[in-house]
């Protein structure tokens, strides 16, 4: 039988370890389910995690890696701070839209004007709007009380109705012959987000994820808002104790993340995708949640585990076309990942031991 | 005057005692030592047990014989080679500081807890409970000092729960009415147990273990929360249950108590049975030393000069944030600087609302609370923390410490802003590791070091650094609550000397606490909290023991068993 | 635009069809919250009931042992769930979302051979003579089996929760953990059988949407109804009765709603399409002023010391 004792402190070792065990327990699980799908589960596990790094069309994944991985880490990181804190934004990938459309419909309204002003003040529109986006939920909780994970959920919902009322109705194009979705953005080079270094996968918004980590970096570990985010998280009533501000910390921490969650979608809208679109949006926001829990919460860590689930989905493109690998399965496969991810994390926390079964 | 009562038990009991007369040899009065124990358990048999001073002399048979029980976690033996026996309507006192293995034995008495190895008789037959519910069929309760009760549901519900097999609602609800009059706890079977105070929380516990019939009542720590004439209730119900034979094994520190109440006393150190005694027949300091290992100072207390109001408290009224707290009603006071001034009273009237009013955590009219004059009843916990006001909350981990975080991490949580430990909201993290340092240093906290998690610490090494942590950064008002609540007796004589030291200084100190042997000993003048109001005020020294209780709100209500 | 074609009778009908699979999947819930579980998978679990009901249905022919499959699928997952918080002592509320992902793809996966098919008809209880009393007889009596189902597991939730001895437990276990376990009640164990019966429930939800309200196979067909029951048992502040109105009120908007697209009303689809999204949040607003009535021990993580 096995007996869980809580140790004296979260083993640090532990901490570090968990995240790598739970990435090969998902691949070889991932293996079985392949194999289950009848496909050759080696093969699909390489094609997944070594192709886009190493494999013969490398020189085209792996820009591609820093494309999908920027909006991931943005997110996380914004996420990270609200979850070391038990604030449970759930709704990042409402925010994302509504980023992308406040971002995209500042770019829209100078068309066809070109000035170097126009990208700035969309980066501006868009970190607005998402930021606003999640104010909603923030205060609702401080001013009401209300969950905020229902709401910031909803609101996800709701955002994707705004999305297809914008790509159907204000923004669509009016030179589209009917069809939905808005002007192409990297069209319209004032405000296009485009490669900094031609081929390199490094946009602006990339450039933003990492001063995000940067950022996030100084703040947890070196500033006092920072100790009080994790304190907060860790022990609400030491927190108050200290003289932490519940209700300023929510606004913070949901503000701080749909920004960067609104920011995400408006380098996202101007540079890979161009355009709004009804189905804009593939699930960030949700995977960044994987991607923030993967990275322990930790800046560093989510850079790796938002690089990490950035190769997943292109390897999950290759597998898809090469072994004919259902999408849903790469869905699943993330999935998994987080759920071996908090099962190992057992360990972290507690020592596990093996006890001789006792008589009943 | 109890213990004899005229009820139809008395005949059966004394038939008991001519029965044993006729059947065994007599023992000496003192026993407890392992080679007895060990042979009785070859060869359970009645012995007499007792002679009580101006009572006669009794005989009871065994009814719990705990023969080598051992219980080992990893890193601690909790309980080693404990044995010892509990004779028929005995009260028998179970004694030891904190970690010394009281709670861990009762669960296993209780089926908690499986021991490891050694084993325990019941009425002669061998009793090994897998669970708390084949305890209760055994006729084994438990009345807990905390964690057993549910604030949401009612009492007749909490009572159904620690019953095997509860009759239907209305008739528990008329039973819980009978047993709760016999024994003088009135109780209304349909209030939530959320409102009810503590000592009435513990009559639910004590009646749902009546209404079980038990044959031995196990107590934690029962009178923590009660007041001095409350406590000569709960006496008299004991000494009525222990009339109709009912055994009572009783866990507490408090020396004065278990000689008023107690047959016979075992003492634990650090899981081992030390000693066993007869409280009766040895006085306070011997059954402490016994407890304690070694005999350790007693605070000193310096003559002080008193200085200028510090904090002057005026009509402070605030509403509990929550759900089952207590609102504080008008409240004056004041303390001078160099005054220690101790707030008593009974666990739930008002002590963590009155620290939350003080600390900054909960905000009052900015009139009602003054530090040197200045209002300061709207500020929060940092402006206050920067004018002097600094306080040490009741619950060490989770309030006063963040458990998870370094002793540095807990080091900064208060000391950020006296000790200098930030610039621009940047933290000087070698500052803090050095403050860290002195904390452990001077209030010599037991720690390889101060990167250690704040709940690996002892709770009496945990709260050293909290007070330490608030000491040293020379406050102006220090307000403490319970700074001494589950700490071993050397840690809470230091912690006590160090309040002591810091009011000798010119620190005005607000001490609230539950343990009246405590602020009788430190505070200058002492007050009580009931039902959050605060009595009078009133010079400590000469106080006795009836005007303490009659301060602390008297029997609340309770009624003296009619026996 | 042209409201007379609203026919009030039907519009009553439809709400209780609406109403049914988020009242199911609600009350589910609210047993696990009153446990002191709180378990954010319930749109998870709902999707995979949807396909698990929806691919049995399909290969079996029969709508029962669909619903039934789907129970088993909600159960089956939500043991995943009580696996990480019950003895891997993981975050529930972490735990709840990687439900959700999870069961997202899983479905997904699950449902690929199912895209445009048609599920076999459940039959609706034509109640002879009830069903014909005019007004009443269509709107309560001329339901599918489910619905009523949904309405007895009210009663019985009510009942199990207010007059039985495992309601009791169930309740302590949830207001206070340490407490019951002191009392020598199986805490774990509760809490588990507590997270099945959610899971079962949430799995019958899901089916209902696939195999009666839709009725066809699409990924991602739950659509939130699962985080609107999670919202629902907020709103129902922990109360069985409470879940049925709350359900209701939903339907009722739902059905309004689509109603209002299909009679041309002058207003985007879109924005009619967020309104239960959005009287969904004005609901949990108005409700959170009362918020005494949440399980003390509700997500807080259980660990027996010694």
């Amino acid at each position: 039988m096995l007996r869980l004792e809580k140790r004296p402190q979260p083993s640090a070792f532990w901490s570090w370890l968990t995240p790598l065990i739970a990435v090969v327990v998902t691949m070889i699980a991932g293996g079985l389910l392949f194999g289950a799908l009848g496909k050759p589960p080696i093969e699909a596990i390489r094609t997944i995690f070594w192709e886009p790094i190493f494999g013969e069309f490398s020189f085209y994944y792996r820009p591609q890696l820093l494309v999908k991985g920027a909006p991931l880490v943005l997110i996380a990181i914004g996420l990270s701070l609200g979850f070391r804190a038990g604030i449970w934004n759930i709704g990042a990938e409402g925010q994302y839209i509504i980023g992308a459309i406040c971002g995209a419909a500042v770019g829209l309204a100078f068309y066809p004007t070109e000035s170097w002003v126009i990208f700035p003040l969309m980066v501006l529109a868009g970190a607005l709007g998402g930021w606003a986006w999640a104010m909603i939920p923030a205060l609702l909780k401080v001013r009401f009380g209300t969950n905020e994970i229902l709401v910031s959920l909803m609101l996800v919902y709701v955002a994707e109705q705004l999305l297809a009322a914008m790509a159907l109705g204000p923004l669509k194009n009016p030179e589209g012959f009917g069809f939905p979705g808005s002007r192409n953005l990297q069209q319209y080079p004032s405000a296009h987000n485009a490669e900094i270094i031609t081929g390199s996968g490094m946009h602006w918004g990339v450039v933003a994820a990492l001063v995000a980590v940067i950022f996030a970096y100084i703040l947890l570990n070196r500033h006092i808002l920072g100790y009080h985010i994790r304190l907060t998280g860790q022990a609400p009533r030491a927190a108050r104790f200290a003289g932490v501000r519940p209700r300023l910390l929510i606004l913070f921490c949901l503000g701080a993340s749909g920004a960067l969650a609104g920011l995400a979608g408006m380098f996202e809208v101007s540079g890979p995708t161009g355009q709004i679109s009804i189905d804009f949006n593939v699930g960030y926001g949700f995977t960044a949640i994987i991607v923030a829990f993967l990275g322990r919460l930790h800046p560093v860590g989510i850079m790796l585990a938002g690089l990490l689930m950035a190769l997943t989905y292109i390897g999950g493109e290759i597998a898809q076309s090469n072994l004919g690998l259902p999408a849903a399965a790469i869905q699943l496969f993330q999935g998994m990942l987080l759920f071996f991810l908090l099962a190992v994390d057992v360990l972290t926390n507690y020592r596990v031991w093996l006890t001789s079964t006792e008589a009943a | 005057m109890f213990l004899y009562a005229a009820s139809g038990n008395a005949h059966k009991k004394a038939e008991v005692w001519r029965r044993n007369l006729r059947n065994d040899n007599i023992l000496s009065a003192e026993w407890g030592n392992s080679r007895d124990t060990r042979r009785s358990r070859t060869n359970p048999r009645l012995r007499l047990r007792d002679v009580i001073a101006g009572k006669g002399q009794y005989v009871t048979e065994n009814l719990l014989t705990i023969n080598g029980l051992t219980k080992a976690y990893p890193g601690v033996v909790a309980n080693d080679t404990v044995s010892f026996e509990i004779g028929v309507g005995e009260v028998h006192a179970l004694l030891g500081e904190n970690g010394a293995g009281k709670s861990t034995l009762v669960k296993m008495i209780y089926g908690l807890v499986k021991p490891d190895s050694g084993t325990m008789t019941l009425k002669g037959a061998l009793f090994a409970p897998s669970e708390p519910r084949v305890a209760r069929v055994a006729g084994v309760a438990m009345v807990f000092q905390h964690f057993s009760l549910f604030d949401a549901l009612n009492v007749a519900e909490n009572v159904a729960l620690g019953m095997e097999n509860p009759p239907k609602q209305g008739d528990l609800a008329t039973r819980i009415r009978d047993v709760s009059e016999t024994y003088g706890l009135p109780l209304d079977p349909y209030r939530m147990v959320g409102d009810l105070s503590a000592g009435e929380r513990q009559r639910v516990e004590i009646i749902r273990c009546l209404l079980q019939d038990p044959k031995l009542l196990i107590m934690d720590e029962p009178t923590s929360v009660l007041t001095p004439q409350e406590v000569e209730i709960l006496f008299a119900t004991l000494r009525k249950l222990t009339s109709e034979g009912v055994a009572i094994l009783y866990i507490s520190h408090k020396l004065e108590e278990i000689r008023a109440l107690c047959d016979h006393a075992t003492i634990l150190r650090l899981g081992k049975n030390v000693g066993t005694c007869i409280p009766r027949d040895t006085s306070a300091r011997e059954m402490a030393e016994m407890m304690v290992g070694s005999a350790f100072e007693a605070p000193a207390r310096a003559g002080r000069d008193l200085g200028e109001v510090a904090l002057d408290v005026t009509g402070l009224s605030l509403n509990s944030p929550g759900e089952f707290g207590t609102a504080l009603k008008n409240i004056h006071f004041t303390v001078q600087e160099g005054e220690i001034l101790g707030i008593g009273g009974v666990a739930g009237n008002g002590q963590d609302e009155l620290l939350g009013a003080l600390s900054g955590e909960l905000q009052s009219d900015a009139e009602a609370i003054k530090l040197k004059g200045e209002p300061i009843g709207r500020m929060g916990p940092t402006a206050r923390r920067e004018m002097g006001l600094l306080s040490a909350p009741e619950e060490r981990l989770g309030h006063a410490a963040a458990p998870d975080m370094s002793l540095i991490e807990n080091a900064l949580l208060t000391g950020a802003q006296r000790e200098n430990l930030m610039n621009r909201g940047f933290l000087k993290w070698a500052d803090t590791r050095s403050f860290a340092k002195k904390i452990i240093e001077e209030f010599d906290v037991r720690t390889p070091g101060p990167d250690n998690a704040a709940r690996s610490l002892s709770g009496g090494n945990l709260q050293k650094f909290v007070i330490g942590r608030e000491v040293l950064q020379r406050p102006e008002v220090l307000v403490v609550n319970q700074p001494t609540w589950g700490v071993d007796a050397a840690a809470a004589a230091s912690i006590r000397q160090a309040l002591l030291d810091l009011a000798a200084g010119g620190t005005a100190v607000i001490c609230i606490s539950q343990d009246l042997d405590e602020l009788m000993e430190i505070s200058d003048r002492f007050c009580a909290l009931n039902e959050g109001r605060l009595s009078d005020i009133r010079p400590a020294q000469g106080l006795s023991v009836d005007e303490i209780g009659l301060m602390m709100g008297g029997a609340h209500g309770m009624e003296v068993a009619h026996v | 635009m042209d409201l007379s074609s609203i026919n009030p009778i039907l519009l009553l009908a439809s709400l209780m069809v609406a109403a049914t699979p988020i009242l199911i999947a609600a009350l589910g819930e609210l047993v696990v919250e009153r446990a002191g579980v709180l378990n954010l998978g319930v749109e998870g679990m709902m999707i995979t009931g949807a396909i698990c009901g929806f691919a049995v249905a399909v290969e079996t022919g029969s709508p029962m042992l669909g619903f039934l499959a789907a129970a088993a699928g909600g159960a089956l997952l939500s043991c995943l769930f009580a696996l990480l918080t019950q003895f891997a002592l993981a975050n529930q509320v972490a735990s709840g979302l990687a439900l959700t992902l999870f069961g997202l793809g899983l479905s997904s996966l699950m449902g690929q051979g199912y895209v445009g098919i048609k599920p076999p008809p459940t039959a609706k209880l034509d109640i002879p003579l009830l069903g014909d009393i005019p007004v009443l007889g269509p709107i309560l009596f001329a339901h599918d089996v489910m619905v009523y189902v949904g309405l007895a597991l009210v009663v019985a939730v009510w009942a199990f929760l207010k007059y039985t001895r495992g309601g009791l437990v169930l309740r302590a276990v949830g207001e206070n953990h340490d407490a019951a376990h002191a009392l020598g009640y199986k805490v774990v164990r509760v809490r588990v059988m507590a997270i099945l019966f959610g899971g079962a429930c949430a799995g019958l939800g899901g089916a209902y949407i696939s195999l009666i309200r839709v009725p066809q196979w699409t990924e991602g067909m739950t659509a939130g109804a699962g985080w609107i029951a999670l919202a629902l048992v907020v709103f129902a502040s922990w109360k069985a009765g409470r879940v049925l109105l709350g359900a209701y009120l939903f339907g009722g908007v739902t059905v309004l709603q689509l109603n209002l697209q299909a009679a041309g009303v002058d207003i985007p689809v879109e924005y009619l399409s967020m309104s239960p999204y959005l009287i969904t949040i004005l609901v949990l607003v108005i409700m959170s002023a009362d918020r005494s009535r949440a399980p003390a021990s509700l997500g807080r993580i259980f660990h027996a010391s010694g």
